[in-house]
C-alpha cells in the first residue's frame, strides 16, 4: 500500500531540521572541497609537465552522464590533523564505483596534487576497503597511479605491516578473476613498483610514469650505481626492456584512452542475463523532504517510514507486523525496481523488535532478497523487564541472523548507531556490503551524555563509598570532558575519516546511492568469474 | 509507334522523377545503374533495373551501345535521357531510332543544329532571332580569334560551339588573358564534349539569364510555356531558378516568347526545349542557347502552371497532339527553385564526397523536393554533385521566397557538405530578395569567395553535448539498464572532463559536465546548460530557456549537425593521435579523389605561396591545387595522369625560413 504521509513541511520542526541537515549536507561538501582546492593548486605545476590533473583524469576516465559514487571521500578526516577546520579528507585518493566504456568498475587515482600523491595514514586503509570491495562485487580495479609512495618522515612499523595486503589484494582480485588495471601516470617506486607488478594490465605514460624498485638517489647509496630514473624504470624503458607495461602511452590523457579501450575489450557484461526492466510504478515521495523530515539531534524521534517512502519505489511498502516490536520497522519494498526488505529504527531495539528482525533477516535470506538497515537507534533496551524478557538471547539471534545472511546487505547510518544495537543493525564490523553515514549521524559504544551520566554515578558511588565529599565542580568539569570525548569520536566526519564506513552521503542522494549499490550487488553475484589457484604472472 | 515501357537513361533526382511521372501514366519503368548507384532510390522505384558498370560514366550512363543493350534486355519500347548525359547527344538519338525505339525529345537533326553554338547562331540569325554579336566562324587559329576580338571589343565570352552548361565558357576582360582562356577553353571543350572549336561574343555586362520553355508535337504545334529566371549562378551554373522573371511584362512576355517558338520552328522542334536569352537592363534581349532536352529547372514552370512537362513529354513521344494551345497557358504565382550540391562553399564550391547518414527533406504547402538520394547511400565521386532540388510555390514571390528560405533550412543532409548554407545567404540578399539579381549577382556579392560564418560558440556547445549523449549512450548499451534518475547524478562533485575538438578550422578546448537536467558545456570562456530529448527523428535541445530543434548524427568521433541552414560538422581530436599542425603546413594533399591533369613544378624547383602546382580533374571541374606555403618542392608524389585518392600526398614542399 502507498505510504500516507504525516509530514507537516509548514511546521517549524520541518523548516528547522531542515536548516540542520542542510547546514551538515554543506558541512560535508565542504570537506571533500578541501582535497580538490589543495590538489588543484597544483594544476599549472602538472601542465607544465604536460600531465592533467588527477580529477581531470578520473573525468576522463568515466563515461559521461553514467552515475558514481565515491567511497571514503572523508578518509583520513582528523586523522592527519587534529584540528576539524585545517583537517584534509581524503587521504591524497579518490575513490569510488563508476562506469568506464560501460562497464561498472572500482576506480582509485592517486591525488598526485596533494604531497605528491604520498600516501597517509588512511591511505591504505581506505585503499584496502577499495579492493574489498572490487573483489566482492566482482568490480574491474582500475588505479591511476601517481604516487610519491609511504612518506618516510611518518613511518610507522604498522604501517608497512598492514601495508602488505594491498599487493597480496592485488593478487587475489587477479586469482579471483577479476582484472586489475593500473595505468602509470607518475612514479611508483619502492614497493610502490608492486601496484604495475601485480596488475593484470599496465599502461606507462611516455616521460613521466616510471616504476622501480628504488630511484636513482636510493640505488646510487645502496650500490654506487650512478644510474638515472628513466633508465631505472621509464615507462619507455619497460614498455621494451623489463616488459612490465603493456602499453605505451604518449600522454596521460592518452594513457587513459587506452585504459578505457582496455576495459572495453574485457566484454566484462558478456555473461549478464537479461535483466527485467523495473516495472513502471513512478517515483518515490519527494527524497528533498529527506533533508528535512529527520531531526539532526538523534534524540528527537521520527517515524522511519517517512524515510522510506521518500527511498523506495513509488513510496509504497509493506509493512511487516507493524504491531509487534513496534519500534524496530520492517518493510518491504523495491528500490529501483529491485526488491528488498528494510529494517530501521524507531527508538531502542527491545526483545519483540529482535525477534521480529531476525525473523524478518531470515526470511529474506530464504527469498534471496538484499537487506537494507537504516540505523537510529541508541541500543538494544536495558533494565530489569527486558533483561528477564531475554533481550540478550534475542539480541544475540538477531546478531546471528545479520552474521549469517547470505544475501547482499546495505547498511545506513541516519542517526544513532550505537554499542551492540549497532551490530545488530549490521554494523562496520559486520561487513555490509555497503555501507554509508547520513552527516548527523552518530556512531560509537553509547552517547557521549550517557557516558558522561555513567562515569559521574561511578564517582558519585565510589565517593559514597570511602565517603569522601564529591568535588561537584570537577565532577561537572569531568563529566564535560567524558562527553566531548565520547561526541567528537562519534561524529560522522570522524568516523568516516577513520574508514569506518564507505562514505558520507547527502540525505537526498539516498535512493540513488541505494540504487546503485543494488544494482552493483546484482551484477556481482550474476557474474560469472573464472577464478584461477594464482594470479596471472608476467614472463 | 506507341510503347508501353520506359527506359529512363539517367540516374539521380531526374530519373526518379521521370519514373513517378511515367508510373502515373500507366508505363511499365526500367532504370539503369552502376554498382556506385546500386542503393540509389530510382533503382528502387523503377519496376524493373538493369545493371550497365562499375561507375565511371564512360562505361555506363554514356556508353551508348550499354544502354541500348539494357533495353533490348528490358523490353523497352521508349527512352528518356533525363538531361545531361546522353541527352543532347545527336547520335544517340539516331541510335536509339535506328535500333527501333522512341526517344523521348527531339529529332537527332534539331540536336545537331543546336549543339553547335556556331550552327545555331547562323540559323537563329537567319530566323530572325536577336542574337549578340560575336564571331562563330570555321577558322579557329588563335591569330582569327584574337583579331575576331579586337572586332568585337571586350569584355567578351569565350564559348565552346559543342558546349552547354557552362562548361568551356570564359570571361575575358581583355586582350591580355585572351591567350591563356582560349587555350583553357578548349582543353575543357575538348574534355567535356570532344570538339575543341570556339565562338566569340560580346559581354553582356550584367544581364539577366531568361529563358523560355518551348513545347512542340509531332504534328506541327509549337508553343511557349513561359519564361525562367535563372540571373543567379555561379561560374555559368545555374544555383536558382524561378518563374515568371521578377521584370516581365505581358508584352514583353509576348514579344520574347514568339522569338522562342521562332528558334524552334527553325529546327522543327519536337518535345520540350528551352531557348536562352540574355536580357539587358533596357529590355533588349538576345538568343544565348537552346537546350534541347528537359531543364533541370523545370519544376518552377510545372509549379506556376500546373503541368507536368514529363507527362507532356512522354504524350507527344507517344505521337499524341499537345493537349493545350498557347491561349491555354496560365501563370499561377511563383515558384522559386534552388539547387542542393554536395559541395564545399567556403572551401572554394570543392565537390564534396561521402555518405548519406541522415536525409531529410522538408515537407510543407507549396513545397517540393525534387531528389535521388536516400539515407544510408554514398555520394560518389563519377557523378554530378547536384542532390536535390527544392521548389517553393507562393501565391506572390515573397510567399515562395519565404517558404523556400525555410525550406531551405528544413531539407537536411548530413554526412557530407552541402550548400545549404551558401543557399540561404543566396536567398537573403536583398539584391535577391527586391528581384533584381543579375547574372553578375554572385561575382558582385562575393568578390572573395563565400566564407562560411565562423562556428558559434553555442553551436560548438550543441555538438559537444550531442558527443557526449552519443558516448553516454553507448556506455549505457555496453552497461545494461541503469534507472533514468541515475544518468547525470554522482554521490560526491567530480570536475567536468575535458576535451578538444575541431569544427570549421577551428580547435576549441571544451569541459563537459553531466548532470541530472543534462549537460553543462564549456567552450572558450562561456558556459552552456544543455538538455537534449529525443523528438522523432531529431533531437530538441533546451538552452537558456530555449528549444531548438535539431537534426544531427554521429559517427565514430564526428558530429554532424544542422542548425538552421548550417550544416556543421565537428570532429573530437582524440589524444594520442598525431595532431593536424603537427604534420606540417608544407604537406600538399589531394583536396578530393582525382586525375592529375598536369603538374607545373619539378622537385627542386622554388615555388611562391598560391602558385600552381598542379591541376587536378574531378567531379568535371579543373582544381588548381596551390602551394600553401613558399619554399622548395622537396618531394613531387604524382605524375599526370595519376589517379589520386582524397589525402593523397601530392607535394612536399620545405618552409623557406621567414625573416
Amino acid at each position: 500500500m502507498r505510504f500516507i504521509s504525516q509530514l507537516d513541511r509548514d511546521s517549524d520542526s520541518y523548516r528547522r531540521n531542515r536548516a540542520d541537515m542542510l547546514a551538515l549536507v554543506d558541512r560535508l561538501r565542504a570537506l571533500e572541497a578541501r582535497p580538490m582546492a589543495l590538489s588543484e593548486e597544483r594544476r599549472a605545476r602538472m601542465e607544465a609537465r604536460g600531465q592533467i590533473t588527477p580529477r581531470d583524469r578520473l573525468a576522463r576516465l568515466l563515461d559521461p552522464g553514467l552515475p558514481f559514487v565515491q567511497l571514503h571521500s572523508l578518509a583520513g578526516y582528523m586523522v592527519d590533523s587534529a584540528d576539524p577546520e585545517t583537517s584534509v579528507p581524503g587521504a591524497s585518493v579518490i575513490i569510488g564505483i563508476g562506469f568506464v566504456s560501460g562497464v561498472r568498475c572500482m576506480v582509485v587515482v592517486d591525488d598526485s596534487g596533494i604531497k605528491a600523491g604520498a600516501m597517509t595514514e588512511m591511505t591504505a586503509a581506505a585503499f584496502l576497503s577499495a579492493q574489498e570491495v572490487a573483489l566482492k562485487q566482482r568490480l574491474p580495479f582500475l588505479h591511476l597511479v601517481e604516487s610519491a609512495g609511504a612518506n618516510l618522515m611518518e613511518y610507522r612499523v604498522e604501517l608497512w605491516a598492514h601495508g602488505g595486503k594491498l599487493f597480496r589484494n592485488l593478487a587475489r582480485l587477479s586469482a579471483a578473476g577479476i582484472p586489475n588495471i593500473a595505468v602509470l601516470h607518475g612514479p611508483s617506486t619502492a614497493g610502490g613498483a608492486y601496484m604495475p607488478g601485480l596488475a593484470d594490465y599496465v599502461v606507462g605514460v611516455r616521460k613521466n610514469g616510471m616504476a622501480a624498485l628504488a630511484g636513482a638517489a636510493l640505488v646510487h647509496a645502496a650500490t654506487g650505481e650512478r644510474a638515472n630514473d628513466r633508465d631505472l624504470g621509464g615507462s619507455e624503458m619497460h614498455a621494451q626492456t623489463s616488459g612490465l607495461v603493456e602499453y605505451l602511452a604518449e600522454d596521460d590523457a592518452h594513457g587513459i584512452e587506452i585504459a578505457r579501450q582496455v576495459v572495453a575489450a574485457l566484454d566484462w557484461n558478456k555473461a549478464l542475463p537479461a535483466r527485467p526492466t523495473p516495472a513502471e510504478i513512478g517515483p518515490p515521495l519527494d527524497p528533498e523532504d529527506l533533508a528535512g523530515l529527520v531531526p539532526v539531534d538523534y534524540r528527537v524521534p521520527y517515524d522511519m517510514r517517512e524515510l522510506a517512502a521518500r527511498v523506495v519505489d513509488g513510496g509504497i511498502f509493506q509493512d511487516f507486523k507493524p504491531r509487534y516490536g513496534v519500534s524496530t520497522v520492517c518493510l518491504q519494498a523495491a528500490i529501483h525496481g529491485i526488491a528488498v526488505g528494510i529494517i530501521g529504527n524507531n527508538g531502542p531495539i527491545d526483545p519483540d523488535g529482535a525477534t521480529k528482525a531476525a525473523q524478518f533477516i531470515q526470511l529474506c535470506g530464504q527469498s534471496d532478497t538484499p537487506l537494507i538497515f537504516l540505523n537510529n537507534t541508541t541500543g538494544y533496551m536495558v533494565g530489569t523487564a527486558y533483561e528477564q524478557a531475554g533481550m540478550i538471547k534475542h539480541g544475540a539471534k538477531m546478531i546471528q541472523a545479520v552474521t549469517s545472511v547470505d544475501v547482499p546487505r546495505i547498511t545506513l547510518y541516519v542517526g544513532a548507531s550505537f554499542g551492540a544495537g549497532n551490530y545488530g543493525m549490521s554494523g562496520y564490523a559486520y561487513e555490509p556490503d555497503f555501507l554509508f553515514a547520513w552527516p548527523n549521524a552518530t556512531t560509537g559504544v553509547m552517547g557521549g551524555e550517557q557516558a558522561a551520566g555513567t562515569m559521574a554515578m561511578v564517582a558519585r558511588a565510589g565517593a559514597a563509598r570511602k565517603g569522601q565529599e564529591l568535588d561537584e565542580a570537577r565532577l561537572a568539569k569531568q563529566s564535560a570532558m567524558i562527553a566531548a570525548h565520547f561526541d567528537r569520536q562519534s561524529d560522522a566526519f570522524y568516523t568516516s575519516g577513520r574508514c569506518l564506513d564507505h562514505g558520507v552521503i547527502d540525505p537526498r542522494d539516498t535512493r540513488r546511492v541505494l540504487g546503485f549499490c543494488l544494482h552493483t550487488c546484482r551484477e556481482a553475484r550474476a557474474r560469472r568469474v573464472k577464478p584461477g589457484s594464482y594470479g596471472v604472472a608476467r614472463f | 509507334m506507341r510503347f508501353d515501357t520506359l527506359l529512363i537513361a539517367n540516374r539521380g533526382e531526374i530519373a526518379a522523377r521521370i519514373i513517378r511521372t511515367a508510373r502515373e501514366m500507366g508505363l511499365r519503368t526500367v532504370a539503369v545503374y552502376t554498382s556506385a548507384d546500386a542503393g540509389a532510390p530510382h533503382v528502387a522505384l523503377a519496376d524493373h533495373a538493369v545493371w550497365i558498370g562499375e561507375g565511371p560514366v564512360g562505361d555506363s550512363y554514356l556508353n551508348v551501345e550499354r544502354i541500348l543493350d539494357a533495353a533490348r534486355q528490358s523490353g523497352a519500347g521508349a527512352i528518356h535521357p533525363g538531361y545531361g548525359f546522353l541527352s543532347e547527344n545527336a547520335g544517340f538519338a539516331r541510335a536509339v531510332a535506328a535500333a527501333g525505339l522512341v526517344f523521348v525529345g527531339p529529332d537527332a537533326a534539331a540536336i545537331e543544329a543546336m549543339g553547335n553554338k556556331a550552327e545555331a547562331k547562323r540559323l537563329m540569325l537567319a530566323a530572325g532571332v536577336p542574337c549578340v554579336s560575336g564571331y562563330q566562324g570555321a577558322d579557329q587559329s588563335d591569330a582569327a580569334l584574337t583579331r575576331e576580338a579586337e572586332q568585337i571589343g571586350y569584355p567578351l565570352m569565350v564559348k565552346a560551339a559543342a558546349g552547354g552548361g557552362g562548361r568551356g565558357m570564359r570571361l575575358v576582360q581583355s586582350s591580355d588573358t585572351l591567350t591563356e582562356a582560349l587555350a583553357r577553353a578548349r582543353a575543357e571543350a575538348l574534355g567535356a564534349f570532344g570538339s575543341d572549336e570556339l565562338i566569340l561574343e560580346r559581354a553582356i555586362v550584367e544581364p539577366r539569364h531568361v529563358e523560355f520553355q518551348v513545347f512542340g508535337d509531332a504534328h506541327g504545334a509549337l508553343i511557349h510555356l513561359g519564361e525562367r529566371d535563372c540571373s543567379v549562378q555561379r561560374r555559368h551554373q545555374k544555383v536558382i531558378e524561378e518563374a515568371p522573371c521578377p521584370v516581365m511584362t505581358p508584352d514583353l512576355r509576348a514579344e520574347m516568347g514568339a522569338a522562342a517558338v521562332a528558334a524552334a520552328r527553325a529546327v522543327e522542334y519536337r518535345g520540350a526545349g528551352t531557348v536562352e536569352f540574355l536580357l539587358d537592363a533596357s529590355g533588349g534581349f538576345y538568343f544565348l542557347e537552346m537546350n534541347t532536352r528537359l531543364q533541370v529547372e523545370h519544376p518552377v514552370t510545372e509549379m506556376v502552371t500546373g503541368l507536368d512537362l514529363v507527362a507532356l513529354q512522354l504524350q507527344v513521344a507517344q505521337g499524341d497532339p499537345l493537349p493545350l494551345t498557347q491561349d491555354d497557358l496560365r501563370i499561377d504565382g511563383h515558384a522559386i527553385e534552388v539547387r542542393l550540391y554536395a559541395e564545399d562553399p567556403a572551401a572554394g564550391f570543392l565537390p564534396a564526397i561521402g555518405p548519406v547518414l541522415r536525409w531529410r527533406p522538408a515537407d510543407g504547402a507549396g513545397l517540393r523536393v525534387d531528389a535521388g538520394i536516400a539515407q544510408g547511400q554514398q555520394i560518389a565521386p563519377h557523378y554530378d554533385p547536384m542532390l536535390a532540388k527544392i521548389i517553393a510555390h507562393g501565391p506572390s514571390r515573397a510567399v515562395a521566397l519565404a517558404r523556400l528560405a525555410r525550406a531551405v533550412a528544413d531539407t537536411v543532409l548530413l554526412g557530407t557538405a552541402t550548400n545549404s548554407a551558401f543557399l540561404a545567404d543566396l536567398l537573403a540578399l536583398p539584391e535577391f530578395a527586391e528581384g533584381r539579381a543579375t547574372t553578375g549577382l554572385l561575382a558582385r556579392s562575393y568578390p572573395e569567395g563565400y566564407g562560411a560564418d565562423a562556428p558559434e560558440p553555442r553551436d560548438v556547445a550543441l555538438m559537444v553535448a550531442v558527443l557526449m549523449q552519443h558516448d553516454r549512450d553507448t556506455a549505457l548499451a555496453a552497461a545494461g539498464p541503469i534507472p533514468p534518475e541515475l544518468l547525470g547524478w554522482t554521490s560526491a562533485p567530480v570536475l567536468p572532463r575535458s576535451l578538444r575538438v575541431e569544427t570549421g578550422g577551428q580547435v576549441f578546448d571544451c569541459t563537459a559536465g553531466a548532470g541530472p537536467g543534462g549537460w553543462r558545456i564549456g567552450v572558450a570562456d562561456a558556459q552552456f546548460e544543455i538538455e537534449l530529448d529525443q523528438r522523432g527523428d531529431g533531437l530538441r535541445a533546451r538552452l537558456g530557456g530555449e528549444t531548438h530543434d535539431l537534426l544531427a548524427h554521429v559517427a565514430g568521433d564526428t558530429v554532424y549537425m544542422a542548425s538552421g541552414a548550417q550544416r556543421l560538422t565537428l570532429r573530437r581530436q582524440r589524444p594520442g593521435a598525431p595532431d593536424a599542425e603537427a604534420l606540417g603546413g608544407g604537406r600538399v594533399t589531394a583536396p578530393m579523389p582525382g586525375l592529375v591533369q598536369s603538374v607545373s613544378v619539378a622537385e627542386g624547383g622554388e615555388v611562391a605561396k598560391g602558385q600552381t602546382l598542379a591541376v587536378l580533374e574531378a567531379m568535371k571541374m579543373q582544381h588548381q591545387i596551390t602551394a600553401p606555403v613558399a619554399g622548395r618542392v622537396t618531394r613531387q608524389h604524382v605524375a599526370p595522369g595519376a589517379q589520386l585518392a582524397a589525402g593523397d600526398v601530392m607535394f612536399e614542399i620545405e618552409e623557406e625560413e621567414s625573416a
